[in-house]
């Protein structure tokens, strides 16, 4: 402080400090509005969400009539008769024949039809990889011919087009032991691809992907991307003279029916993409009308413009009069208390717009129940940071795609109703082909951060952000006053009350670096954090482990780990011990440490994937905040103590992560199927993902936990 | 290397055309022709030639053209061009189905959207100069956007890839430029008889736009007579070359038997017109079907008395095709190579055709008959690599051909030969080249670029100011499997102002150029014909090296979201605003100063004072501002101002209930 101010009155300072040292000294005050707030803002998300509209007017969705016709469809029935026929014994041998129909009736059309082979491996961890882009270099060497794919690709070239732009149709099939399900969705595919074939207005090149989803839907594709975008030169010898005849044969057997096609080997390309589908034929059966189902989650979060839900929404709505769902979560849908929250909401909304006409924010309460379980599946989704389907491939490689699935109406094989279903699926992929073929530009001009409450509804970034901004902003102002506490320092707001006695010089140097101490603490279990996170990829090289013990193993060596570094790095206590004046100690301080980590952790992870940060704020803020060592409570004995031990106790049981995932599993899905196991397989599927879930709960969230229960369990 | 034969044929068709019209020697004098070709995807090429060629005369510059436009010697006098080619093109050639080995696709076939070259007679530094006042003109002329072409970023030089021109040639490509009939009404007004008359009256525009390929072309080439080059004749070569899908009956596709049946089609199916007649002005008149070595050697094959069949030149004996109208003449070409069947053209003369008798020719098949185009020794396309917006890399990959045993890199791959290939690319500068990031993979394997690169010529780009550019020659084996070029690039960020408006589309990269300088394309006519030969046909004659082009590539940068500038102006103000408030309130107010105003504040009796002083200050300095309000002295957290802002709220909520 300046020497003037001793002898004047104190200066004012300026008022934006005024302010903040206003809000810091009323910290707990804002800090229960503001969670309130959050908690609050978040539960209104459903009433606040828009309807969604067509953003970019290029699309025109709709305005052209379809063009499908019955040829179209009896073509598409003759290659489903001829696929289906094909279901026999040995598979490889059914596969190789149904894939060289297939490509036949592409040729037919005019298409170019190359076959792409890869080789399915699993997921492997890569403990950096996890914000670089998809690599290609990662090793051809070591695979098997037992796990080989053939994706079929065609790709018609638009008549007069540049070739500049291409998008993208996939459906994924099971050469040789195909349901009846994969047949329709072939079907439906061939019938749009035949018709494109054929039409004039094509702009953009149209590359019809049919996946060899024997491995799984989501890893051809991945493999067909990385091949399209990052090929590796030197490894094509190595592929294609490899030992497995049975591919060979395929060619062998293509140039026997028809001369004239030739199969290339290459691999063909066709422009950047401009957008791409994926759909499918569900094996369930709908009870009322045929359904669709869109999935857009791809992973860390990242969802497709919204312009490409909202042409398929529109054209399934208003041209095929399909019914269009994305994921809710069931169980909530019928929760007592989101019912009476939505039947509050919509008296509130009721008396509003008595008073305003104008206020239209109320909905129903059957609609906020829905509106909240498709935003709570939506946020789930988002967070756990695993793509939902096959588009996820697409969004990595910034191609904006989403999954359809259409489930048809309980059918009896009758023939008119499965033509019926065809000439729709077909419409409605076909209207959307179109409308992505008017695009002159790539997606842009929608939104890319936004949650859905239906279909046709969604909560934009500007808006769900409140909620999570509300549930941070108490973080720095409650370190700050912590911190302003423990070292006495005066803020100016208590300037009443003048300092008695000036602290003597090495006094003041020594606390003011005392964070320091906190702060090695702070980052030494954080260190233990990134160590856990590491654990999986050491703890999966041992072989024959099964979920349990793998977790029980993971969870005593973190423990372990934990107890190590105590004893190394000694109790961090005995530092500041000396300094035992004031009502709260270092523990004040380590708190107040502990606080700006996970504020910084939870602004970082924000960016990377908001709904992590958004989940993860709701379970660490009120924990981190709440944090007071039980011991003083229990000397304190006082009601509101107990109140306050019971709350920690029960956040800090909530926080933890496992304790957490189970949780929730229970409230969601019910208490009969909790398995030690599956933790560790969740756990497992998020670091095989990549997800950045992953990191943020090994390096923000389990360390900021451990913190806290340090602070719990303090002796002051 | 082939401009001077050529200019030396052209002399030398020029003397022997005086030589037999020796009392024409000034006349000049136009041709039309036309060129059908069945194609073995079931398509079918037309390839219209027009040349209208000026002979040089000696009037002083004061030319009186009959025929020949004046627009176009004006702007070859003046700029003194000595050859120059402007191709609009839409839809790309397809090198597999269509061929790539022959003249047609080495000459005809364009990158899609505008390429210009020209060659310039005048002192190197007036070339740019020259160059760009050409643009101008030619957009002028032709209703496009060819003075994009003017600006530096937009051109390159060329020194030896793309055609031997000892720095006086000048490139440029628009790959985006649309074509449209705007660009084709001025083209045919270069004609005497426009699309009135003769073939050219066949050019009806709803059947020609929908067509698959098309592309219409000017090439024009000056030929000097007197040394100082004053006064020229000049060759304007115009072609339009479309590729028809005759509209079959596609009901034959679930009938497998018909399914490969070539379509039939006639003149007027395909375009929907006949021709009524010759153009008048025209020299001659001929229409041209052309079946390629490919399909001929396939019809011997499907016909046991091949060898008659030629020898004949029947066409009435057939049993493959029938045509409707009997050509008047068979040429066939004559080959060099055993082995290889020729291919076999029928002329048709328009002459003796009227308004009464229109000309309607038409092809009909009777057997399905599949053959497949001559390919180029090395099939090329180029692609993108990588994703983000960050950086990428182009390959350029080449693959051979050898689908069929007539390769002719199959023939020649007996000993250890050496293929040639050049490489041309032009980059625009927002696409940041590193040239020293060229890798080469030859057979899958990655090879030092200097064991297989005989000569190379990289112009880096600058920024803003020339494109990059990279010329190449690769000497690659004969038994050659494949060969990708990569190159790695950074994305470069625009200027506001620079961005065209649909930025979000991407960015171009115009197709890259691929030549093949050890394999030319020509076809040899029996000589007795060279009297009454055709410009299209010597046009075939003359021998010139299999070019290709690549796809033109789309490589979407950041753009900046564009009603950015408004939030940015919005921000900058708040700063600048939050920035000088401050600094002035630091600057205005002094410790001392404050410490007064304090001691006065505590006195209580001066402040009314103080504040009426101030106010009459202000009154003085300007004459109405009565309403200064002082409530910046007071306290922020104080009972007064929450009460101000609680009536301020209620006054809000009063007026949104009753008015809103």
């Amino acid at each position: 402080m300046p020497k003037t101010e001793t002898e004047t009155p104190k200066m004012k300072p300026r008022p934006i400090v005024r302010l903040g040292i206003f809000l810091i000294s009323h910290s707990l005050l804002v800090c229960v509005v503001c969670c309130t707030a959050g908690v609050l803002a978040l539960l209104l998300l459903p009433l606040l969400a828009k309807n969604t509209y067509i953003s970019e007017n290029a699309l025109m969705p709709g305005s052209a009539s379809s063009m499908i016709s019955n040829r179209d469809i009896s073509e598409a029935n003759r290659l489903a008769s001829d696929l289906s026929g094909l279901n026999f014994e040995p598979q490889d041998a059914a596969a190789l024949e149904s894939r060289g129909i297939l490509t036949k009736y592409m040729s037919d059309l005019g298409a170019e039809v190359s076959y792409h082979k890869f080789h399915h491996k699993p997921n492997q961890f890569h403990p950096l990889h996890f914000f670089s882009s998809p690599d290609s270099t990662s090793s051809v060497d070591n695979f098997s011919c037992s796990a080989q794919g053939v994706n079929t690709v065609g790709i018609i070239r638009a008549p007069r087009g540049d070739g500049k732009e291409a998008i993208v149709l996939v459906t994924p099939y099971k050469f040789g032991k195909s349901g009846t399900a994969e047949t329709l969705s072939l079907s439906i595919a061939y019938t749009v691809f035949s018709l494109l074939s054929r039409v004039t207005w094509l702009a953009k090149d149209i590359i019809w992907l049919v996946a060899d989803s024997q491995y799984g839907e989501y890893a051809p594709v991945e493999a067909w991307l990385r091949d399209y975008h990052t090929p590796v030169f030197t490894g094509l010898g190595a592929l294609n003279a490899d030992t497995c005849i049975k591919i060979d044969d395929l060619y062998a057997l293509e140039q026997k029916p028809i001369a004239q096609t030739k199969i290339s080997d290459g691999f063909r390309r066709a422009g950047t993409m401009a957008a791409a589908l994926i759909f499918k034929v569900a094996d369930r059966n709908e009870l009322l009308e045929d359904t669709l189902n869109i999935y857009a989650e791809a992973s860390n979060g990242q969802m497709p413009n919204l312009d490409l839900i909202n042409i398929v929404n529109y054209l399934a709505v208003h041209r095929q009069g399909l019914r269009v769902k994305v994921e809710k979560v069931l169980s909530l849908l019928d929760s007592r208390w989101l019912e009476i929250l939505g039947e509050i909401f919509e008296v509130l909304g009721k008396v509003a717009r008595s008073l305003n006409p104008g206020w239209k924010f109320g909905i129903s309460a059957a609609d906020y129940v829905e509106g909240s379980a498709t935003l709570a599946s939506s946020l789930y989704n988002q967070a756990l940071g695993i793509p939902t389907g096959p588009h996820g491939a697409f969004r990595d490689f910034q191609v904006d795609a989403i999954t359809l699935e259409i489930s048809p109406k309980v059918s009896s094989h009758n023939k008119a109703r499965h033509n019926e279903f065809l000439l729709r699926g077909g419409r409605l992929v076909e209207g959307v082909v179109r409308s992505i073929n008017n695009l002159l530009e790539k997606f842009h001009q929608s939104f890319f951060l936004y949650m859905l409450t239906s279909p046709s509804k969604f909560v934009s970034v500007g808006v769900y952000m409140i909620a999570f901004a509300l549930l941070v902003a108490p973080l720095p102002l409650v370190a700050a006053s912590l911190y302003a506490d423990a070292n006495q320092l005066d803020l100016g707001v208590k300037n009443t009350k003048s300092t008695t006695t000036a602290p003597d010089e090495l006094d003041i140097t020594f606390r003011s670096w005392k964070w320091l101490y906190a702060a090695k603490e702070v980052f030494l279990v954080h260190v233990w954090g990134a160590a856990v996170s590491l654990l999986p990829y050491f703890i999966c090289q041992i072989p024959n482990c099964s979920p349990t013990s793998s977790s029980v193993i993971r969870v005593s060596l973190s423990m372990l780990g934990l107890l190590i570094l105590y004893l190394i790095a000694g109790s961090p206590s005995t530092h500041v011990s000396i300094s035992q004046h004031g009502e709260k100690g270092e523990w004040a301080i380590l708190k107040s440490v502990t606080i700006s980590a996970v504020f910084i952790g939870l602004l970082l992870m924000s960016v990377v994937n908001f709904a992590t940060a958004e989940i993860g704020a709701l379970l660490l803020v009120p924990m981190c905040l709440m944090a007071q060592p039980l011991k003083l409570d229990m000397k304190a004995g006082k009601f509101r103590s107990l109140f306050r031990v019971i709350c920690n106790m029960v956040l800090g049981f909530v926080a933890f992560p496992p304790a957490a995932y189970f949780v929730a599993k229970t409230l969601f899905e019910g208490s009969d199927s909790i398995n030690m196991g599956d933790f560790w397989n969740w756990m497992e599927s998020l670091w095989a993902w990549n997800s950045a879930t992953y990191i943020y709960i090994g390096m923000v969230h389990l360390p900021c936990w451990a913190l806290c229960l340090h602070i719990l369990l303090h002796s002051c | 290397m082939e401009l001077p034969s050529r200019w030396v044929f052209l002399l030398f068709l020029f003397l022997s055309s005086t030589k037999a019209f020796g009392s024409e020697v000034d006349k000049e004098e136009f041709q039309e022709e036309l060129l059908l070709k069945p194609l073995p995807d079931r398509k079918v090429l037309a390839h219209f030639h027009f040349e209208t060629r000026a002979p040089p005369c000696n009037s002083n510059g004061r030319h009186h053209h009959h025929l020949f436009p004046k627009s176009i010697s004006q702007m070859v006098e003046k700029f003194r061009v000595k050859e120059m080619e402007l191709s609009f093109t839409q839809g790309r050639w397809n090198y597999e189905r269509w061929g790539g080995f022959d003249t047609m696709s080495s000459n005809n076939a364009k990158p899609p959207g505008v390429e210009l070259w020209a060659v310039f007679d005048v002192p190197k530094e007036q070339v740019d100069a020259s160059w760009k006042n050409l643009t101008h003109t030619l957009s002028g002329i032709f209703c496009a956007s060819i003075n994009f072409l003017e600006s530096s970023s937009m051109y390159s030089a060329p020194d030896w890839s793309f055609r031997q021109a000892s720095g006086s040639l000048r490139y440029g490509m628009l790959p985006r430029e649309a074509v449209c009939t705007e660009n084709l009404t001025p083209w045919l007004k270069l004609l005497p008889c426009r699309d009135k008359a003769g073939i050219s009256s066949l050019m009806d525009r709803p059947s020609i736009y929908t067509s698959l390929y098309y592309s219409q072309r000017l090439h024009l080439t000056s030929i000097a007579s007197d040394l100082e080059g004053l006064n020229s004749g000049i060759a304007l070569e115009q072609t339009l070359t479309v590729v028809l899908h005759p509209s079959s009956q596609r009901t034959g596709l679930t009938h497998f038997s018909q399914s490969y049946l070539q379509p039939s089609w006639s003149l007027s199916s395909i375009f929907g017109r006949k021709v009524n007649g010759r153009c008048v002005l025209a020299k001659s008149s001929k229409v041209y079907l052309q079946l390629e070595r490919g399909l001929v050697s396939q019809l011997k094959k499907s016909e046991n008395y091949g060898a008659d069949y030629i020898a004949s030149e029947g066409y009435d004996g057939e049993a493959n095709f029938e045509l409707s109208v009997n050509p008047d003449r068979v040429i066939k070409e004559e080959n060099s190579r055993n082995g290889i069947s020729s291919s076999l053209l029928y002329e048709f003369s328009v002459d003796k055709y009227s308004n009464s008798k229109p000309f309607d020719l038409g092809l009909t098949w009777k057997f399905p008959v599949i053959w497949s185009c001559q390919q180029a020794p090395l099939h090329a396309s180029r692609f993108l690599m990588g994703s983000g917006n960050e950086r990428g890399a182009i390959a350029i990959l080449l693959k051979s051909t050898d689908l069929n045993d007539s390769s002719p890199v199959a023939n020649s791959a007996m000993d250890g030969c050496e293929l040639r290939v050049n490489i041309f690319q032009v980059v625009p500068w927002y696409i940041r080249v590193y040239y020293h990031s060229l890798q080469l993979f030859v057979d899958d394997q990655l090879k030092a670029v200097g064991a297989f690169v005989e000569k190379i010529h990289v112009m880096p780009s600058k920024d803003k100011i020339s494109p990059g550019m990279m010329e190449m020659v690769l000497k690659l084996p004969c038994g050659v499997k494949s060969a990708a070029l990569t190159l790695d690039f950074d994305k470069g960020f625009l200027h506001i102002d620079e961005y065209p408006p649909d930025a979000n589309q991407g960015f171009d990269i115009p197709s890259a150029a691929i030549g093949f300088p050890d394999f030319h394309t020509s076809m040899l006519f029996p000589s007795n014909e060279s009297e009454r030969k055709s410009p299209m046909l010597s046009k075939f004659q003359e021998s010139s090296p299999v070019l290709l082009y690549t796809e033109v590539l789309l490589v979407p940068l950041t753009t900046p979201d564009f009603s950015m500038p408004y939030n940015v102006i919005t921000i900058t103000c708040t700063v600048f605003a939050l920035y000088f408030g401050s600094l002035l309130n630091v600057l205005r107010q002094r410790v001392g100063e404050k410490e007064k105003l304090k001691s006065k504040a505590a006195a209580k009796t001066g402040r009314l004072s103080d504040l009426l002083s101030r106010l009459s200050a202000k009154l003085r300095g300007r004459s109405q501002e009565p309403m200064q309000s002082p409530s910046e002295s007071s306290p922020l957290i104080n009972s007064k101002l929450a009460l101000k802002v609680l009536l301020m709220a209620a006054l809000a909520v009063a007026w949104q209930y009753y008015f809103g």
